[in-house]
């Protein structure tokens, strides 16, 4: 192992810049393949540019350690493409395709993300007009020919009341060849306008990053500032913070297991499921005077107290939650109707989750044992999460399963957090920023891993700042599944998914 | 079966009594903004500036909130210069752009429809949701509103795939630039006459993402709004005093 090339550290650390050597490509090729073939995975990949080119940050993380590492190495108008070797870096790459202008060479997939501009002025790609706005979908996408060959398009408006994103189908009949998705519908620029801040904007944009997962990305963002002026919330702050991530857990994951019995036409669950949800999210305002966590999680620590009459209000309200949840969840894993239709469907091998680097919930139902809150807990958390749920089968039925055994865990969680809070602090100040550092956080949000890189600049301000949200992994794993399915059961997998489209877009 | 019926038994009626009735919102629940009476220009300046979202202007001499910038955020330096306070109203939708301008007069709610209108939608309104740039917050909580406790069916309205089948779009988001022609699109679809609602801060004035190169600060001069409903999100139930207020249901 190129030891000597890589920094070790622990979540929560602040990196000087320094301190990163700036190794020439193939050497960073080189220690980034061997690290990958070895236990490490991407958590995160991005660019940075300067005068001299565009520098290139690689976060590795070694789950089974609890370490991070980093590489860094600095490219001009291309490199090697590391995907072939590495799918999971595979839209990454397409990512600094379209924001500095830089070539994959050897790309096998070399299309746009998002539809945005060029970050900085370097040539188009695709060769697009540098003038215009580039046109959402405008891409050369995946086709079949063949007699009874037949394409399906969908969207950006779609069906439902759900955010925009387009699919292409491949289909033989009804079985589908192939999907391909284009997003990028939703890009509101939040990485450009965090550039320069901390701005007071900034934490309100990231509430909105992935709106559902709000507790998520500000535990996220929070941390990152945490460790680049190195303040310590206090351990009731984190306890607030886990209380609040898992109800913003509950939440989704019973309106998931609501939406997936809803579309095999099993109504009880689904009804009582939206119900549910609601509650859930009416604790979550009981916390904060917000449905969806917004003002609770503030760069060190917390905005919001728990006083004594709210921690009993929120056991009481819970205990009756959890066994009406437990009642509308069972009724629908007791059905054969409903057990036929989830089990055998979307199946997600092993394998291809890991190649493809996917994360959370859909990562945990294929069998691999990725959840930030055992790997790289901050603050403590560690006690709390010690049982990690998994499944094998990689299905609809094992993506309904994780959800369904990580609500019941949730409720055990915010019960013993609430019934043993420290005193202490809701929010420690921050201090300034440490100049020419990079800090990496990650939290378990409901979907899955939150990854934020922040990176000074010489006054202490976020020169750059990557967030990678889980949907940006994992719609990759939705187009699998469905190869060889009835396109009829699109809307369980995707449902199953139930992936973000504005964290993906961001 | 029989799981299904003592299950059925035990999770009960849950359709709430409104409109008859009120809602009960959380404690901490940030309703209506409510500007401080007879503040000096100075603390007037102080107010203005500190607002990250331009939801803040001082007019004539008095401090006056946009409602429809206004994210209702839980640090709001505004509030903690002592310049508004959040009441708990969580009634805050308004049929015109203007009367989302809050000073010291009361705060126009919205009125009901014109009678021709009325009498095609009153009973039966069907929207086809949008979301241009969305988070899905404000998604979200427009689909509660189908679930047991709001059963918005019962009041007509019904959320519908098809533009060709609506009578009218409801916004989300800020209008990202990739979702413009979308938008449009969608509401040149939607048969004559049809309504316009713009549901959410993105929606109405660009939101958190108010002047990003990127979005289009809301629906603003795009398309004819008929509905603002303000929040972020907007809470279900001022939502639906808003859709119910349109409707003459209220
Ligand atoms: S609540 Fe937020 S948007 Fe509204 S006035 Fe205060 S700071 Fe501005
Ligand atoms: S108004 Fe707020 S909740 Fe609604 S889409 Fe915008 S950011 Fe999300």
């Amino acid at each position: 192992m190129n030891r000597a090339k890589l920094i070790s550290f622990h979540h929560g650390a602040c990196v000087p810049l320094t301190e990163l050597p700036c190794l020439d490509f193939p050497t960073f090729r080189e220690s980034l393949l061997e690290e990958v073939a070895g236990d490490a995975r991407i958590a995160s990949f991005f660019g940075h540019p300067d005068a001299d080119g565009v520098n290139l940050y690689a976060v590795l993380a070694h789950d089974w350690q609890g370490k991070l590492a980093l590489l860094h190495t600095r490219v001009q108008n291309s490199f090697p493409s590391l995907t072939p070797e590495c799918p999971q870096l595979h839209l990454f790459e397409r990512e600094l395709a379209e924001q500095y202008g830089l070539r994959p060479e050897g790309h096998p997939w070399l299309k746009p993300v998002r539809f945005h501009q060029n970050w900085i002025a370097a040539a188009d790609i695709w060769g697009r007009d540098p003038d215009l706005h580039p046109i959402p979908g405008d891409m050369d996408f995946y086709q079949v020919a063949g007699e009874e060959v037949h394409e399906v398009a969908v969207g950006p408006v779609h069906a439902g009341v759900i955010e925009p994103g387009h699919f292409r189908f491949q289909c033989h009949g009804e079985k589908v060849m192939n999907l391909e998705i284009s997003l990028g519908f939703q890009h509101r620029g939040i990485e450009q306008m965090l550039i320069g801040g901390p701005h007071p904007a900034s934490i309100y944009q990231l509430e909105a990053a992935a709106g559902d997962t709000s507790i998520g990305h500000t535990i996220a963002y929070s941390q990152v500032l945490e460790s680049l002026s190195t303040v310590e919330p206090s351990p009731r702050a984190y306890a607030v913070r886990a209380i609040a991530l898992e109800l913003e857990r509950l939440a989704n994951h019973v309106g998931d297991i609501g939406a997936m019995t809803g579309d095999v036409g099993y109504l009880p669950t689904s009804s009582f499921c939206g119900r549910l949800r609601g509650d859930y999210l009416n604790l979550m305002a009981d916390l904060c005077g917000s449905r969806f966590g917004r003002g609770l999680v503030r760069p060190g620590g917390v905005q919001f107290d728990l006083n004594p009459e709210l921690v009993d209000k929120l056991l009481q309200r819970l205990s009756v939650l959890e066994t009406e949840t437990r009642g509308a969840i069972e009724l629908s894993f007791d059905s054969p109707s409903v057990l036929a239709r989830f089990e055998g469907t979307g199946v997600l091998s092993i394998d291809a989750a890991e190649e493809l680097g996917l994360v959370g919930v859909v990562a945990r139902a294929s069998g691999l044992m990725r959840d930030a809150r055992l790997h790289h807990p901050l603050g403590g958390r560690q006690k709390l999460f010690d049982a990690p749920i998994i499944e094998t089968d990689g299905d609809v039925f094992a993506r309904g399963n994780v959800r369904r055994r990580e609500i019941y865990a949730s409720h055990r969680m915010i019960r013993e957090a609430l019934q043993s809070l420290q005193s202490g602090e809701n929010r420690i100040p921050l201090g300034p920023l440490a100049p020419d550092s990079l800090a990496v956080s990650l939290c378990e949000g409901w979907r899955g891993e939150v990854v934020h890189v922040g990176l000074t600049d010489g006054q202490g301000q976020l020169a750059r700042y990557k967030i990678v949200d889980p949907s940006f992994h994992n719609w990759a794993g939705m187009t699998m599944v469905l190869r060889g399915e009835q396109i009829s059961d699109f809307p369980l997998c995707n449902k199953s998914f139930n992936l973000s489209y504005c964290g993906f877009d961001l | 079966m029989l799981h299904i019926l003592s299950e059925r038994l035990r999770q009960g009626h849950r359709t709430g009594k409104f409109p008859q009735q009120e809602p009960t919102l959380s404690e901490r629940f940030r309703g209506l903004p409510q500007i401080t009476p007879n503040l000096d220009q100075q603390q007037q300046s102080a107010a203005v500036a500190s607002c990250p979202f331009a939801a803040v202007q001082s007019v004539a001499g008095q401090l006056q909130i946009d409602v429809g910038r206004c994210l209702f955020c839980a640090d709001c330096p505004v509030a903690e210069l002592g310049a508004l306070e959040f009441s708990h109203d969580y009634r805050l939708a308004t049929r015109s752009r203007d009367d989302l301008l809050l000073g010291d007069e009361t705060y126009r709610l919205a009125e009901k429809l014109n009678k021709r209108m009325l009498k095609l939608f009153g009973r039966s309104l069907k929207l086809r949701q949008l979301s241009a740039g969305g988070c899905n917050a404000c998604e979200a909580d427009l689909n509660v509103l189908g679930t047991l406790v709001f059963d918005l069916g019962r009041f007509g309205i019904q959320f519908v795939a098809s533009p060709r089948h609506a009578d009218g779009i409801m916004v989300t988001g800020p209008v990202t630039e990739n979702m413009r022609s979308a938008l449009l699109d969608t509401y040149a679809a939607i048969p004559e006459p049809k309504l316009v609602i713009a549901s959410g801060a993105c929606a109405i004035g660009g939101g958190p993402f108010r002047d990003s190169p990127e979005t289009n600060n809301g629906i603003g001069d795009l398309l004819p709004v008929d509905l603002y409903i303000p929040g972020c999100p907007p809470h279900p139930y001022t939502a639906l005093d808003g859709l119910l207020r349109l409707l003459n249901r209220r």
